[in-house]
């Protein structure tokens, strides 16, 4: 095979004149990308989801004449941490991997700057969500990754439609059917939630959030605190727990929305609370709908009545726990032109829509006009039942821990600490001011450089 | 005697010759045959301990020597100093424990007759030759928070479900608990093989001096295993003190990190949390607590040899 050299100056020539036709991607049309590449993906949950994206990836090799690799690394063990640590020590490894959120910032002189592909992006699909771009622009104002397609995903409510309207609550009424939420979804907040919460836990069907140290706590948890407004370390660096009035009224609501729900909310990890609903004990948690899937299969009664809808709105508005996967280039590549080439492709409009299906709905597009798709309103029963799970206007997207700097929240996130700030509280039988003053203590530690 | 001059072929057969006895000399043999193996350590034992040691004395981004800057900071931490405490305690609890019910394991295995005895040994020894990370998937059912067969076994009896894995108390106990499960059969095997080499002759004597069960144990069982229980104490002591699968599945350190020990932290540190001089720090911390372990023990042990 010939292999020609694809450089920098004339990727660059070519996509200009390109963009001069405003026609899809530019990088595509006039690519020269050859030589080899070698891709790390994540690992999709839903059956199928990758061969999508292999397609994809391998008309776009067989179009550009490039000797295309690519990998699956799963999530599970941290293994995809693991080999971006490892790439990251090395040197050397994959030119193209997806990383975990936080992952790109921690690394960025490590990385190739992204500024031309978010850029692009920007300009067919309009503003990136603010979290994505907290999680990719660095302080020297380039990105260094965009956020990938496949495994971005907001966990809003998944809940019982009728055990909520037993107690009251006619989530269908809020959030209808493939029908923008009416004027009663002004009252689903988080005092709404906690009388459910109550009357379910009475009638043996308690809600289930999760307060353990992964994923699905610590983003559901961190949109609560968005919610309230407690912001525990802003923007700047600066612990800002202590004298907080918010802070004391998320602990303060925690300690009464702890005392209806399970026990062991404090030991479950991020399959705990989807066994916990397809078990048909469960009426709600917050998740993507990948445990609606998974009822679906497993216990088909319990799915037909699960609905995902928005989450519910605290003093400050209505936030949605965001967490993305977010893919980025080595600057040890060998071949970053190409990367970048294949990375534009994946994010074509066409290509996002084939991949969303391919995940039966589980990813979101970090572009709000790409939140639009047929197949958020085909997936049944019952009827549009993630129609709502998409964030649309009335919902900010929040990345837990922010607007913390990175290096921070990074720390504040891993090691769950607003999860660990609430069960000092609750289980932990400290009060609310000794909770704040380990709290303040704890976010000493994670300042160091 | 007549002068061998150099480059003669009796020089060369004189030099042919020493280097034959070099190669059969028994200790350039032994050398040579452990050369893979100390290659094999060197390799991925002590290059990456020193490069641990390295990466311990750099700047969070890994740009800056910092000396002991990391040992000062975690030194002031809170944490810290639990994860010290709970991996004192699950090391020492769980090795104590795995050394008495070994012990008393390998006595009724001893007194097994010969016939039934394979089984026996075969079958105690499962726990320890399952991949732990399998054998802890099961425990982690067993224990699930929400769907525990122990929990589903008490309701069925009217007695109180156990949050195990979601009380910090209970928790630990759980991550003892398996790591008993897990090391009691290399106890067992251990034990059973001195038990077997005490000499007979000496429980007779015994026997016509008049002592009873107790008394066997204590002045014949007991000094003949000695040097056994003090090397299967140390090498236990260092694996449980760096066991890292147990805790990463069943409860990943939590809740509130009370289950933390040095190896689970050193990884929420320094992989999921971007800072690995840091954790390599907190993993660093286990060698001099353990040196200082090895020292008393192996002397003790050599002691013992001498006055053999």
């Amino acid at each position: 095979m010939s292999r020609r050299t694809f450089t920098r100056r004339r990727f660059i020539a070519t996509t200009a004149a390109a963009s001069a036709a405003a026609v899809g991607f530019p990088y595509i049309r006039t690519s020269y990308a050859a030589g080899s590449l070698s891709v790390g993906f994540w690992d999709h949950w839903v059956p199928g989801a990758n061969d999508v994206l292999t397609k994809i990836c391998n008309d776009w090799a067989k179009k550009e004449k490039v000797d295309l690799k690519i990998d699956y690394i799963t999530s599970q063990g941290n293994k995809i941490v693991l080999t971006a640590q490892a790439e990251a020590q090395a040197k050397s490894g994959h030119d193209f991997m997806t990383f975990q959120a936080w992952d790109p910032l921690d690394k960025h002189a490590l990385l190739e700057p992204m500024d031309d592909i978010v850029g692009h992006l920007t300009k067919v699909n309009g503003a990136m969500d603010p979290a994505a771009q907290y999680l990719t622009k660095g302080k020297d104002g380039h990105f260094v990754g965009v956020p990938a397609v496949t495994g971005t995903q907001v966990k809003p409510p998944c809940a019982r439609l009728d055990l909520f309207k037993k107690v009251g609550v006619d989530i269908l009424e809020m959030y209808p059917t493939l029908k923008a939420p009416t004027k009663a979804a002004e009252h689903w907040n988080w005092d709404t939630l906690l009388t459910a919460a109550q009357k379910l836990k009475a009638e043996g069907h308690p809600i289930g959030l999760g307060l353990g140290q992964t994923t699905d706590s610590v983003d559901w948890v961190g949109a609560l605190f968005a919610s309230f407004g407690a912001e525990v370390v802003n923007a700047k660096g600066d612990i800002t727990i202590k004298n907080n009035d918010a802070v004391k009224q998320v602990l303060e609501y925690m300690q009464k929305l702890t005392k209806v729900m399970p026990e062991d909310v404090f030991a479950w990890d991020d399959a705990s609370n989807n066994k916990y609903i397809i078990s048909g004990q469960g009426s709600m948690i917050m998740n993507p709908p990948s445990a609606y899937a998974v009822a679906k299969r497993d216990n088909p009664k319990v799915a037909e009545h699960l609905y995902t809808f928005e989450m519910p709105k605290g003093p400050k508005g209505r936030f949605a726990p965001y967490l993305p996967f977010i893919w980025g280039v080595w600057k040890f590549s060998k071949n970053k032109a190409a990367a970048k080439s294949l990375l534009s492709t994946i994010w074509e409009k066409s290509n996002v829509e084939k991949l969303v299906n391919g995940s039966i709905g589980y990813d979101i597009p970090s572009f709000a006009s790409q939140r639009h798709f047929k197949v958020w309103e085909q997936i049944e029963p019952p009827k549009g039942a993630v129609f709502h799970y998409p964030p649309k206007a009335d919902q900010k997207i929040w990345m837990a821990c922010s607007p913390a700097p990175v290096a921070i929240a990074n720390q504040m996130y891993v090691q769950g600490f607003m999860t660990k700030l609430i069960a000092q509280c609750t289980q932990g039988g400290m009060s609310i001011a000794q909770a704040i003053d380990w709290g303040a203590k704890e976010l000493e530690g994670y300042q160091r450089s | 005697m007549a002068a061998v001059l150099p480059g003669s072929p009796a020089t060369t057969a004189a030099r042919g010759g020493g280097l034959r006895r070099f190669v059969r000399r028994k200790s350039t043999l032994a050398f040579l045959m452990t050369l893979p193996l100390i290659l094999l350590i060197g390799g991925l034992v002590i290059y990456p301990a020193f490069y641990s040691i390295h990466l311990a004395t750099l700047n969070k981004s890994m740009e800056r020597f910092v000396g002991f800057g990391n040992f000062q900071f975690l030194f002031n931490r809170d944490l810290f100093w639990m994860v010290v405490k709970q991996s004192v305690i699950f090391a020492v609890t769980a090795v104590v424990f795995k050394a008495l019910i070994g012990f008393c394991v390998a006595h009724f295995v001893h007194n097994v007759p010969a016939k039934g005895q394979r089984k026996w040994r075969g079958m105690l020894l499962i726990p320890w030759v399952i991949p732990p990370a399998m054998s802890t998937l099961a425990w982690f059912w067993l224990f699930d928070p929400s769907y525990s067969a122990f929990n589903w076994l008490f309701a069925r009896m009217g007695l109180p479900t156990i949050t195990w894995l979601g009380d910090p108390y209970w928790a630990r106990f759980s991550v003892i608990l398996v790591n008993v499960w897990y090391g009691a059969p290399f106890f067992l095997i251990m034990y059973l093989a001195a038990l077997k080499s005490v000499p007979e002759q000496l429980y007779e004597a015994a026997a016509i001096d008049g002592a009873n069960w107790w008394q066997k144990i204590w002045y014949v069982t007991l000094p003949m295993m000695r040097n056994i229980i003090s090397i299967t104490v140390l090498f236990s002591l260092i694996v449980t003190f760096a066991n890292f699968d147990i805790v990463r599945i069943l409860t990943s350190g939590g809740p509130i990190d009370q289950t933390h020990i040095f190896a689970t932290w050193a990884f929420k540190l320094g992989i999921e949390g971007n800072d690995i001089p840091l954790g390599a720090s907190v993993s660093l911390f286990m060698f001099p607590i353990l040196a200082i372990a090895a020292f008393f023990i192996l002397r003790d042990i050599n002691r013992r040899g001498n006055e053999a």
